[in-house]
């Protein structure tokens, strides 16, 4: 290989790991809601991923008869539906079964909550997953449009050598997810909801003397955690295929971000989802293609190792 | 132990697994052959994370790592080498326990919910490396010639037996383990680490041997479940329902017993294998789905898990028999007595220094905790620390028995470099501690809570026993002996903590706030019983902000602020300095006293 091809080589992993990591940084956001600052031990959460991607996939074809340009904009309005669906399974959810061993129920008992969380929702995990595989059956599918095919062509550069490809509809799909992480970080800032939420994460017992309803907080809280990870899982569904136990996959993928990214910590979150997007679209330079998912555990495992404070987290340890 | 009167349990494993023996032999359903040798794999499977998870309450989400190991083993050693399961199942149980090793060493350092989390990432890293390497599908080869000693049987009973072994095994190994130091230390752990260490446990080997025996179990019964399976794929064994399924069979029979995962697996496995042949057709996840309710059942219902609860039903709830300890204090104090002697004391004449604190630092962010602190504490005395809230009093109690560790200076004890050293290692050289917040293990009765510092210096069971009653005659609470901590009161649980420091066979023991919250004829006792303590030639440094006691009780104050050593001297003198008084005691005291 010339130079240029290497080089080229390295871009187009590159353009691959941000196009990524920028749905991945989303979905992270939304585990960083109810890990890093709730402490709720979501094992669940990549099925809330996939149930968002199935959620986008059903709007896609219910979409598609009614509006203009559904192969434009159908994969985009169907994964942002997706949000509002999961947010409603995961309220339900909550109230019916998170709830009961976590928040102001089970402050008291702090290692035994945190025991009862893990196992809880490693059953709701295997549920969701298994009952995805009796309500949607095994064979992949995929949203696929003419975008998620076509791509930009930049160059030729470095004289006639090299050419990058950038996927159109994975560049659609990043830029929505940036979006939807801004909207959610102003939201969770700037309106009374995302304070009242952030109080009662931060001091349930002092909320509710200033009159929060930290119950409901949490419940909200949540859901939208779980509802943001599902818009990140129906973008991601735009441009690849997914079967119900995809699940799994995202689950060591958003731990590895949101731990790396520090505990609390939104933006951090994101950023941590984005290197991690990174590691899994570059480790084929240096890697055989099947270890791609390996990558990311080991670095998980190195994170947690040597730095579990994350890289932007201070006070992080407190669970 | 003293408390657990252990209920029959070898006769109830000897019905059980003749019963289940007699059963295998009369069903001659190859499909139910089947199911009842995949209910022993999942039931040792469940033993074996029990083994772990269950007694030192570290979640593993990893197991299939060991399990999926052992199976590939197994074939490939067929495979390549022509190794007959008979020899490659017992080396499968080496390398798991190997296996165990290598993650437990880094794994260890994490705790909570990032230990469950990190022990997710192996089987799973696992998995596609066997996928990369070509391992997608491999077969055990079928043996012509001789089956029988390639452990292939036509007649599928066999396995069953052959299973029904391994879970005698399993269940034997795991029922003397638990009621030995083994399962004492592991279930103190689970309850208060802290408070393990501070007694002499020493957490990270014993929770290495754990996971070491954990995972040579996983391993053994991976390799078994390929032999009865004939064929093994990365998904089949090192897939997260393997994991799931382990710790679901022993969370939904009961954790931290032999029967838990036995009663789960016996439950779960046909029920999941029924309904998947039912159901299969029309609903593909079935068995997941099973798994998955029946966990959420558990933890909603039942947390504890049914042979719990059984069991709770059953004795209506009420405590477990009593402990017979004998009550001979004349005996014991004499027996202390000498443990204690024999311990260094009187080579060393009285008044020189036993602790020697220099130039100690601790910060926490940018707050100065423990600033520049030096100081000694001599054979013999009896030495207050006091000072205000926040004057870096229990943090410096932290530093002394290794917690925390110092930022800078040095702690030697009795001539010997401490600092830098792990609590356990602090209280094996001589040094115990109780905590201003009490540690007790809630969930073991008082003996127990007592035995678990008593093996730190015991050669034996008995001589542990012994030195447990001893401890708890000295401080009188040989009545209480069968409680549990968890029901004790406040004055309970602090003479159970200064118990379970005596019998560490300490020369220098820390009190942190012992009389917080007890009333005047309590603090009058314990204080009584402290300076009795100093006959033994235990030396004491107590924190304590009960002025009227400590005057009385204490040859020599040191009074901190800030972090930093204000004053030292004797009662009198401190009572008099004007920055004491200033920084902590007040004007007030001066008119009172």
């Amino acid at each position: 290989m010339t130079a240029a091809q290497h080089l080229e080589n390295i871009l187009q992993h590159l353009t691959a790991g941000i196009l990524t990591g920028a749905i991945y940084g989303l979905m992270c956001v939304g585990l960083s809601l109810i890990f890093g600052v709730m402490r709720v031990i979501n094992f669940a959460q990549g099925e809330f991923a996939m149930l968002g991607m199935y959620a986008a996939w059903y709007c896609f074809g219910l979409f598609s008869g009614f509006i203009f340009w559904p192969d434009l904009i159908g994969p985009y309005l169907a994964a942002l539906a997706a949000g509002p669906i999961v947010f409603v399974i995961g309220v339900a959810l909550h109230k019916l079964l998170v709830s009961q061993v976590t928040g102001t129920s089970s402050s008291t008992l702090d290692a035994e909550g945190h025991y009862a969380q893990l196992i809880l929702t490693l059953g709701i995990s295997l549920v969701l997953a298994n009952g995805g595989l009796v309500v949607f059956g095994s064979a992949p599918v995929s949203i696929s449009t003419s975008l998620s095919s076509t791509p930009w062509i930049v160059g030729p550069l470095w004289g006639q050598d090299l050419l990058l490809f950038i996927n159109q509809g994975q560049t659609i799909a990043a830029i929505i997810a940036i979006g939807v992480a801004l909207i959610f970080a102003a939201l969770m800032t700037r309106t009374r909801l995302g304070k009242s939420l952030r109080a009662a994460a931060d001091n349930p017992e002092a909320a509710i003397y200033m009159g929060i309803n930290v119950d409901r907080a949490y419940r909200i809280a949540f859901g939208f955690g779980v509802a943001i990870t599902a818009i990140g899982g129906g973008l991601l569904a735009s441009t690849n295929p997914f079967q119900p136990y995809i699940g799994i996959e995202f689950v060591v993928v958003m731990y590895a971000g949101v731990v790396l990214g520090g505990l609390g910590s939104v933006s951090g979150a994101f950023i941590g989802g984005l290197v991690i997007g990174l590691v899994q679209q570059m480790s084929p330079l240096v890697l055989p293609t099947q270890l791609q998912n390996t990558s990311v555990f080991v670095c998980f495992l190195i994170i947690v190792l040597l730095k579990p404070e994350g890289l932007f987290g201070s006070a992080a340890r407190r669970a | 132990m003293f408390s657990t009167a252990t209920p029959k349990h070898w006769p109830w494993m000897l019905g059980f697994v003749v019963a289940y023996g007699l059963l295998a032999l009369v069903v001659d359903n190859p499909y139910y052959q089947l199911i009842m040798s995949n209910v022993l794999v999942w039931a040792i499977m469940g033993l074996s994370w029990n083994l772990l998870s269950g007694y030192s309450g570290l979640i593993s989400f990893g197991h299939a790592a060991f399990f999926g190991t052992g199976a590939y083993f197994v074939v490939l050693a067929q495979v390549s080498f022509g190794l007959s399961p008979w020899f490659g199942i017992p080396l499968a149980g080496l390398i798991g326990g190997i296996a165990g090793i290598i993650v437990g060493i880094p794994t260890f350092r994490l705790r909570g919910h990032y230990f469950a989390l990190a022990m997710l990432a192996y089987p799973l890293a696992l998995l596609s490396v066997f996928e990369w390497l070509g391992y997608q599908e491999v077969a055990v080869p079928m043996v012509r010639e001789t089956p029988a000693a390639f452990m292939q049987f036509a007649d599928r009973r066999v396995y069953v037996l052959i299973g029904l072994v391994l879970l005698a095994l399993a269940m034997i190994l795991t029922r003397r383990l638990e009621c030995s130091r083994y399962g004492l230390s592991l279930r103190a752990i689970k309850q208060d680490e802290t408070a393990a260490e501070a007694a002499g446990v020493d957490t990270l080997a014993w929770k290495l041997k754990s996971i070491a025996i954990s995972g040579s179990m996983a391993g053994a019964i991976g390799g078994f479940y390929a032999v009865i399976q004939l064929i093994v794929t990365p998904l089949s064994v090192f897939g997260v329902l393997v994991s799931a399924q382990a710790l679901i069979v022993a969370m939904f029979g009961g954790v931290g017993t032999v029967w838990g995962p036995v009663i789960g697996a016996v439950t779960l496995v046909p029920l999941s294998a029924w309904l998947d042949a039912e159901l299969a057709e029309v609903l593909p996840g079935i068995q997941g789905v099973v798994y998955g309710i029946a966990i959420i059942a558990v933890i909603m219902l039942a947390p504890e898990g049914i042979f719990w609860r059984v069991r709770d039903m059953l004795r209506g709830g009420s405590e477990p028999a009593n402990s017979s300890i004998p009550n001979e204090p004349d005996a014991a104090i004499a027996r202390f007595n000498d443990r204690q002697g024999g311990s260094g004391m009187q080579t060393t004449e009285a008044g020189a220094p036993l602790l020697q604190v220099r130039n100690l630092c601790k910060s926490f962010g940018g707050l100065k905790a423990v600033a520049d602190v030096s100081f000694d504490v001599r054979h013999g005395e009896i030495l207050g620390i006091i000072g205000p809230n926040g004057a870096g009093k229990t943090t410096l109690f932290n530093l002394l028995n290794g917690i925390s560790p110092a930022d800078s200076g040095t702690i030697e004890f009795e001539g010997q470099r401490i600092d830098g050293q792990r609590p356990n290692r602090i209280c094996g050289a001589g040094i115990g501690r109780t905590f201003q917040v009490v540690k007790p293990f809630s969930r073991l009765s008082v003996a127990d809570n007592v035995i678990v510092g008593a093996y730190l210096h015991a050669s034996s069971i008995d001589e542990a026993r012994e030195r447990t009653a001893d401890a708890l005659s000295i401080v009188g609470l040989t009545q209480s002996a069968g409680l549990l901590a968890g029901n004790a009161g406040n004055r309970d649980l602090r003479l159970l903590e200064i118990a379970r420091a005596l019998a560490t066979q300490p020369r220098l023991l820390l009190v942190d706030e012992v009389f917080a919250g007890l009333t005047a004829a309590e603090t009058k006792e314990i204080s009584a019983l402290l300076k009795s303590l100093t006959a033994y030639g235990i030396t004491l440094a107590i924190i304590e902000h009960t002025m009227q006691a400590m005057v009385q009780l204490v040859d020599r104050f040191i009074a901190l602020d800030h972090g930093q050593v204000l004053a030292t001297g004797t009662p009198d003198q401190i009572t008099r300095d004007p920055a004491v008084i200033e920084a902590y005691l007040g004007k007030k005291w001066l008119t009172d006293a």
